[in-house]
């Protein structure tokens, strides 16, 4: 933890110290400065925010609550010697469409219909992303396109078929990897194509400035309510805030609120197989690059290729990571971690069977990377888990895994 | 050195017609393909050459170029590669302005001082990165400008009138202007907002325009030779390319090229 205070970034150029910034082809360079002069105008309107907070309220589900997890805390803490932290999780897996990503889908739809686009474009990878946006859509009446690579497309059918349920055009991208990144270039490859009409809305803290910016503000409301409630709870914040990391947006819309507090902030990615074999743990084995808009930690060859990752866990099968992300971590105000696939799923079973909440694979990297994070903590620590979505989505991926036939 | 980008426009200009820049992805088809396509696209007419950097991910690249770019990676096609590809060309004896086109991510990868210096001692004339505006591009711009090495930036059709002075501020050797909003690739006809558009660009800068994306046939290098000073010839002259066998391509290539630049009638593969 530091006591320095976190400097407001990113600078008016989108840039975190070295990362960030706007590398895109020329045609998106417009698009963006309106983008970015749009979604200014629209925070210092007191009608967008009244708006926004009216459908995150009566829509949404917001606030989610935070859940004391006793038996989770007991567990952990009976591998050492029954001194642990207690546990509480940010319900996230609570909201409408069963992950944090409804709140910067509905934030940027409501800022497309301000700008005029009367279509969407999204990327997404687990699904999750794309139902959210195909949601807002549908709440809101506009055209709906989102990509998916074809492999995506495979392992989360049931995801594709909500989407298509609620009205979106899903287009399965079959280029590269077949997964989110291919989704991403395929997604601008559209826009840079129907600019003028089409707003790309972004579902993580990755890409071109001001998305970094703009969505870990529309994410900020899970830290920003999380703080009130731990203040409320228990008198004081969090020892530690602990968040999975893909693109790393639910970690940003966490830890931005508690940046200038006394909180640990620890980030935990994906080790898939294992680190040294096929991973998506970018910030801990990548190095710094530029992919799809900006520089950032990537997991790429010696020749600036970029590299497939591997995840079981399809929201957090990226080889890049949003570019605050990178400053968090060279900064060392954040730690990053990982887990491995089978980790995870031990981690997905720990939270089902102690608290009776299934949680998505994304978040339970976060679960199973607890045991490090209570290390050496105490029945006085609390540890704070962004559990950031729902396990509906992953329940034929964990049958496979387990050995089980549906 | 010389300015080989300078001189070609003065002889394009001179002679009243625009250059004709030919793109191909250099290492491709076969990974020491690219001399010969040089040898038999200065035969045919051309005025520059533009050799692609392959990328994983193309972003601003249509199906044509990502598909090639892909089966380069596949072959093991580095920016070494593409750089011994340039000293090939120039080894042969060949003297026209030679450009890199690609993605930053390459170029950071291999560094920035190391790539200005190779590129320039392998007889590179001009760079254009496609994901590296002027805003991003402070680094690479000063290394380029201190060795006479033309860093070429991009302009689109929804570029502003800002826009336009800021990268014309930061010009170098010619202005690349995006001939459609989209992707590369061939199309069958031109923008009709095409001349409007460069209009705008032209009022606001001296430097020669190159127009490129999109341009696939000899009427498309005609009309452009009415508003700007190049026609860069991406995704067709890649698919003449792809199309021909090894033993057909130098002929192929020849043809397309000559058949471009309106010195023969009969269009090769078409």
């Amino acid at each position: 933890m530091t006591s320095t205070p976190h400097v407001a970034l990113p600078d008016g150029r989108g840039h975190f110290g070295e990362f960030g910034g706007k590398y895109v082809p020329e045609t998106l360079m417009p698009a963006l400065a309106e983008l970015e002069a749009a979604y200014h105008e629209a925070l210092a309107d007191g009608e967008f925010r009244t708006n926004l907070e009216h459908l995150l309220r009566t829509y949404a589900g917001r606030p989610t609550p935070i859940t004391y997890a006793a038996r989770l805390s007991a567990h952990l803490a009976a591998a050492q010697g029954g001194r642990g932290p207690k546990v509480y999780l940010k319900r996230e897996d609570l909201a409408h469409t069963g992950a944090h990503k409804i709140n910067a889908a509905l934030a940027q739809a409501l800022l497309a219909k301000r700008m005029g686009k009367p279509r969407i474009i999204a990327e997404t990878g687990a699904g999750q992303h794309g139902v959210a946006t195909a949601t807002a859509c549908a709440l809101l009446g506009l055209e709906c396109v989102v990509y998916m690579g074809a492999e995506d497309v495979r392992r989360q059918s049931l995801n594709v078929f909500r989407m298509k349920l609620l009205g979106a055009e899903v287009r399965s991208v079959d280029a590269g990897s077949r997964t989110l990144k291919d989704a991403i270039n395929e997604a601008i490859r559209d826009w840079v194509t129907n600019i003028r009409t089409t707003y790309y809305l972004i579902g993580s803290v990755v890409g071109p400035h001001p998305y970094p910016e703009m969505v870990r503000e529309f994410q900020s409301v899970i830290g920003r309510e999380a703080r009130a409630q731990m203040l409320d709870t228990e008198g004081r914040l969090p020892t530690v805030a602990v968040a999975c990391v893909g693109g790393g947006s639910n970690a940003m819309g966490l830890f931005a609120p508690l940046l200038d507090d006394p909180v640990r902030l620890v980030g935990v990615e994906a080790a898939g197989e294992g680190l040294e074999a096929r991973h998506a743990a970018t910030l801990s084995k990548g190095r710094p690059g530029v992919l799809h808009g900006a520089r950032s930690y990537l997991l790429q060859d010696e020749w600036g290729q970029v590299i497939e990752a591997h995840s079981i866990s399809a929201g957090l099968d990226y080889p890049g990571v949003g570019p605050e992300h990178s400053w968090l971590k060279v900064t060392e105000r954040a730690e990053y971690g990982s887990v491995t696939d089978t980790q995870a799923l031990a981690g997905f079973q720990l939270l089902c069977e102690t608290e009776g909440i299934i949680p998505a694979l994304e978040s339970s990297h976060a679960i199973a990377y607890l045991p490090e994070v209570v290390k050496g903590l105490g029945p006085d620590d609390i540890v704070l888990v962004n559990l950031s979505g729902r396990g509906d989505k992953d329940m034929g991926t964990v049958a496979v895994a387990l050995g089980i036939t549906l | 050195m010389t300015d080989r980008i300078a001189a070609m426009f003065a002889r394009t200009r001179a002679e009243a017609r625009p250059a004709l820049i030919p793109f191909v992805p250099g290492g491709w088809p076969e990974i020491d393909a690219t001399i010969e396509i040089a040898r038999a696209a200065v035969e045919g007419g051309a005025d520059a050459l533009e050799l692609g950097i392959p990328f994983s991910d193309p972003l601003a690249d249509g199906v044509t170029n990502q598909q090639a770019y892909q089966q380069a990676l596949a072959l093991g096609v580095t920016l070494a590669t593409v750089l011994d590809a340039v000293r090939a060309i120039r080894a042969s004896g060949i003297t026209i302005p030679l450009l890199l086109m690609g993605y930053s991510n390459t170029l950071f990868s291999y560094g920035l001082p190391r790539f200005v210096r190779d590129a320039t001692e392998a007889g590179v004339d001009g760079l254009v990165i496609v994901d590296l505006p002027p805003e991003e591009a402070g680094e690479l711009e000063a290394l380029a400008r201190a060795v006479g090495m033309h860093l070429i930036y991009l302009l689109a059709p929804t570029s502003t009138h800002n826009r336009i002075a800021a990268v014309a501020a930061h010009a170098s050797g010619f202005i690349y202007c995006v001939s459609v909003t989209g992707v590369t690739g061939a199309r069958t006809a031109l923008s009709d907002d095409l001349p409007a558009f460069l209009g705008r660009v032209r009022e606001q800068t001296s430097v020669p325009l190159a127009v490129g994306f999109g341009i696939s046939q000899p009427e498309h290098v005609q009309a452009i030779g009415a508003v700007a000073d190049a026609a860069i010839v991406g995704g067709a002259f890649v698919q003449v390319v792809g199309a021909a066998s090894r033993d057909g391509r130098a002929e192929a290539v020849r043809a397309f090229v000559a058949a471009m630049r309106g010195l023969e009638t009969t269009r090769a593969g078409g």
